[in-house]
């Protein structure tokens, strides 16, 4: 049986915080078990607050769990996880390099001489469809072409897992869709493992192949999965329309509306 | 008329107005000063007021003799932007790299902060003289009075570009395997730098007061010195000329900072962003 891409066994996480002298804690998530297998694209949604981005930040080696072990293919995660790929929600390029150095950056990091590591960028701004950009900087190009070369950046170091947290919440509807086809078709190229966070139940389900709900924070935890058997190529505006979606759809609703109403009350309580 | 004509034109009539007020305070400097003109408002007579504020003719008179007939300011001119550069270069590296270091280790600035506070509070000016005794009257003392001046304000800046790196931006290069090392070049550095930028005015325009007030309170060279020479003799023109001509060569100064700070800033949105000015004089 082959690992699984990322495992998660019994984690918590425990957040400090000191406010005025006051020390306090916060648990965002306890007891969680997820796994990703190598090549499946996991969605996780859930009520505002309930952990997700803990989730992953875990996965990625930015944070460590209080409790509970993270394993990266069989092997125990220690520091960065070198082997995955992050896509952050908000702006994550360097406003002081072009669309083209930005791309190259994880290359040249990784040692590879600049010439190549602009030739193989220039390739991959052309995938993206940002031929002709490469030398812009990131405030002369719109959110979705941001969105793009960030894409590029994640995807040119071929990282086995791609990790990726609500990244095009910040766009609207129209480059929002058309950003979820180009991510369905790039990922369909070499199927990596993908954890994906959202608040968009009808994009999770119309990317993913497993979506897991998380209940309400603080201390939450999966309470439901759902195997989305919905046939592939998909493209996720029309895929919205079938009769197997919709019944998807209300199934997964029916368990996240408690959370999501949970979660309110409790906010609302403090 | 098209738009780059029209903005030509409102250029070139800026341009002109400005030009034409300038002859007009000195055309107006003129008149109130040259004996005979006008009678004698404020003063007992009329060649009291060539005495105390100068003629622009006699100080016309003399910039030329500076730069044309005796070219004797050229040395003065160039110890001045020596001294200029050299302050501004080591205040720059040095605050750059104290602030580099503060800003990356928390418990070593929360040590140094009160030293910190207390060193910029001081008015610094006052060290000139001390500066004398310690480096003599050459130009290391006037480097020195330069250097304290723009250290500060480059220490700020560097301190909170480096502290307030989107952390986004920090995480992204961590993920995508940038060494400690690389994530000074290209995250630390680059963010600090934009901010260095945008203070480079106050920190040139610093240095260079270090220089000429450093050269006032004692110096054998430099255009600050002769105003001060100027001055032993209540040679007023000279004096006017001398301020004439650093006003001038600060605005050089200043254009070309201009320049460097555009080619730099290409990649922000905003021109000029605002910066709060921690050091002072």
């Amino acid at each position: 049986m082959t690992r699984p891409a990322i495992e998660l066994t019994d984690v918590s996480c425990t957040f400090l915080s000191e406010d005025g002298g006051v020390h306090s804690h916060y648990t965002a998530v306890r007891g969680v078990n997820l796994t990703v297998g190598t090549g499946e694209f996991v969605s996780v949604v859930g009520p505002t607050g309930c952990g997700k981005s803990t989730l992953l930040n875990m996965s990625a080696g930015l944070l460590e769990p209080s409790q509970g072990a993270v394993r990266i293919f069989g092997e125990p995660l220690v520091g960065l996880n070198r082997r995955a790929g992050y896509m952050f929600q908000a702006d994550s390029l360097m406003p002081w390099m072009s669309a083209i150095d930005n791309v190259s950056a994880g290359l040249v990091f990784n040692g590879m001489n600049k010439s190549e590591a602009r030739d193989r960028a220039a390739e991959w701004l052309r995938r993206v469809g940002l031929s002709g950009f490469e030398n812009s900087y990131p405030h002369h190009l719109s959110g979705g072409m941001r969105k793009r070369v960030a894409m590029a950046q994640t995807l040119i170091m071929d990282p086995d897992i791609i990790l990726m947290d609500e990244p095009f919440s910040a766009l609207d509807i129209q480059t929002r869709q058309l950003m979820e086809n180009e991510l369905l078709a790039l990922w369909a190229a070499k199927r990596k493992a993908v954890l994906f966070i959202t608040h968009d139940l009808d994009e999770a389900i119309a990317m993913s192949d497993r979506v897991v709900v998380m209940s309400a924070g603080p201390e939450s935890h999966p309470i439901g999965q759902f195997l989305i058997d919905l046939p592939r190529p998909r493209d996720v505006a029309e895929v919205r329309v079938t009769p197997r979606f919709i019944e998807l759809h209300t199934a997964i609703w029916s368990v996240l509306r408690e959370e999501v109403l949970k979660g309110y009350q409790r906010n609302r309580g403090n | 008329m098209n738009p780059l004509k029209h903005a030509k034109r409102m250029a070139f009539r800026l341009r002109t107005w400005q030009i034409g007020l300038l002859v007009m305070i000195f055309v107006f400097w003129h008149v109130m000063t040259k004996p005979g003109l006008v009678p004698a408002v404020v003063f007992d007579n009329d060649a009291q007021a060539a005495f105390f504020f100068g003629e622009p003719l006699e100080i016309f008179t003399r910039i030329w003799e500076w730069f044309v007939t005796n070219a004797d300011i050229y040395v003065h001119l160039w110890t001045t932007l020596v001294e200029t550069v050299l302050a501004f270069v080591i205040g720059t590296i040095t605050g750059g790299a104290v602030g580099m270091w503060l800003a990356l280790s928390p418990f070593a600035a929360a040590v140094a902060d009160p030293f910190i506070k207390g060193l910029n509070s001081m008015p610094r000016v006052i060290l000139a003289p001390i500066f004398a005794v310690w480096f003599g009257l050459g130009i290391a003392s006037k480097v020195a009075l330069g250097v304290t001046l723009v250290f500060f304000i480059v220490f700020f800046n560097v301190y909170q570009g480096v502290r307030e790196v989107n952390p986004n931006v920090l995480a992204s290069a961590r993920m995508l395997g940038a060494s400690k090392g690389q994530l000074m070049q290209y995250v630390y550095t680059p963010s600090a730098m934009s901010w260095v930028f945008s203070s480079l005015h106050t920190s040139v325009g610093m240095a260079f007061v270090g220089a000429v007030v450093g050269e006032y309170l004692g110096s054998s060279k430099g255009v600050g010195y002769l105003i001060l020479q100027a001055e032993g003799v209540f040679d007023i023109n000279t004096v006017m000329a001398g301020i004439l001509v650093l006003t001038a060569f600060a605005l050089v100064l200043d254009w070309g900072v201009g320049l460097i700070e555009r080619r730099a800033m290409r990649w922000q949105p905003r021109a000029g962003s605002s910066v709060t000015l921690k050091g002072g004089i």
